[in-house]
C-alpha cells in the first residue's frame, strides 16, 4: 500500500518506454510531413491521413511518456483527462459550427 | 475512495510516508492544472479555426508557412521529450549528475525551438506579415506564441529546477518537482503535434 502511495500522480516509465515512443513518434511525423511536401497526394487523402496519424500520435505520446494507464494509482488521471477531452470536443466543435454557420449567413460570397 | 485514503494518511502523521504521499497529491493537482491548460489551448484553437479563412487580402498559410523549417522545430522538441524522459530515469535510479546532464541538454533543445520560434516570427514581421495584418495572422501568432510562452516558462522551470538539485540533491521534494516539470513538459509536446498538424500542414494542405 505505501508503495502504490509512492507512484500516486504519474508513473515513472522505462527506457523502453521512451525508445517506443520516440522511434513511433517520428514514424508518425515524417509521414504527413513527407505526404504534404511532396504535394503527391489529393487533399481528400492527405488531410484524412494527417488528422489520423495526428491524434495517434497523441495517443502515443499520452502513453508512452506520460505513463497513462487504467490502473488503479492512474485512474482518476485518466479520468480528468476523459472529462477534459469532452469539454474539449464541445467547445471546438460547437464553437466551428456556429461560427461557420454565421459566416455563411453573413457573407455568402466568401463561400462561392 | 480518494478520501479514504487521504485521511488514513493523514491519521500516519507526519513520517517519511507522509512526504510521498503529498508528492503525489502534489503530483495529480499538477495534472489537474494540465487539464485547464487544455482547455485554454482549446479555446485558441477553436479561434484560430474560425479566423482562419479571415485573411483580409492578406497572406494564407499556404504562402507563408516553410514545412522543413516547421521539422525541425519539431524534432527539437520531440528529441527533448524523450533526453527530459532519461532524466527522470537517472533521477529515478539516483544518479544526481546524469540527472542535471540530461536536464542540462533538454534545456538546450528547448532553448533552440525557442530561438527558431522567434526567428520565425521576426521574418513574418519583417516581411509585414505581423499579427496586425489580418484575423487569420493575429490568431497564428497567438496560438504558436501561447505555445512558445508555455515552453518558455518551463525552460525557466528547468533552471530553477536544476539549480534545486544541483544544491540540495535529489530529496523527495525536487523528485515531486522533476515530476510536475516532466508532465508540463510532454504536455507541451502534445500541444506541439495539434499545432503542426492542424496549423502548418492544413494551413499548407488547403
Amino acid at each position: 500500500m505505501s508503495h502504490a502511495s509512492t507512484d500516486a500522480g504519474a508513473g515513472h516509465g522505462s527506457y523502453s518506454a521512451y525508445a517506443i515512443g520516440f522511434v513511433l513518434s517520428v514514424i508518425l511525423t515524417v509521414i504527413p510531413f513527407g505526404m504534404i511536401m511532396s504535394g503527391d497526394f489529393s487533399r481528400q487523402t492527405a488531410l484524412v491521413t494527417m488528422l489520423t496519424m495526428g491524434v495517434v500520435q497523441v495517443v502515443v505520446h499520452l502513453v508512452c511518456f506520460l505513463h497513462m494507464n487504467t490502473s488503479s494509482e492512474g485512474r482518476w488521471n485518466l479520468l480528468a483527462f476523459l472529462f477534459t477531452v469532452l469539454i474539449i470536443i464541445m467547445l471546438v466543435g460547437l464553437a466551428i459550427w456556429i461560427m461557420v454557420n454565421a459566416d455563411m449567413l453573413m457573407m455568402p460570397w466568401m463561400f462561392n | 475512495m480518494s478520501t479514504d485514503v487521504m485521511s488514513s494518511h493523514h491519521a500516519a502523521g507526519h513520517d517519511h510516508e507522509h512526504d510521498h504521499d503529498s508528492g503525489g497529491n502534489t503530483v495529480f493537482g499538477f495534472w489537474l492544472y494540465l487539464m485547464t491548460d487544455c482547455v485554454l489551448f482549446a479555446c485558441v484553437f477553436a479561434t484560430y479555426a474560425v479566423l482562419v479563412n479571415h485573411t483580409a487580402g492578406g497572406p494564407s498559410g499556404k504562402e507563408i508557412f516553410e514545412l522543413p523549417y516547421v521539422l525541425g522545430e519539431t524534432f527539437l522538441l520531440l528529441i527533448s521529450s524523450c533526453t527530459y524522459g532519461f532524466s527522470m530515469l537517472a533521477a529515478h535510479r539516483g544518479s544526481k549528475s546524469q540527472a542535471l546532464g540530461w536536464l542540462a541538454a533538454t534545456f538546450l533543445l528547448g532553448a533552440g525551438f525557442i530561438g527558431m520560434e522567434i526567428n520565425e516570427f521576426h521574418h513574418l514581421i519583417v516581411e509585414g506579415f505581423g499579427p496586425d495584418r489580418s484575423a487569420f495572422l493575429s490568431s497564428f501568432f497567438t496560438l504558436v506564441g501561447m505555445h512558445g510562452l508555455h515552453v518558455t516558462a518551463g525552460l525557466v522551470w528547468m533552471l530553477v529546477l536544476m539549480a534545486q538539485i544541483k544544491t540540495r540533491g535529489l530529496t523527495p521534494q525536487n523528485n515531486t518537482r522533476l515530476m510536475c516539470l516532466s508532465l508540463f513538459w510532454h504536455f507541451l509536446d502534445i500541444v506541439w503535434i495539434c499545432v503542426f498538424t492542424i496549423v502548418y500542414l492544413m494551413g499548407v494542405a488547403a
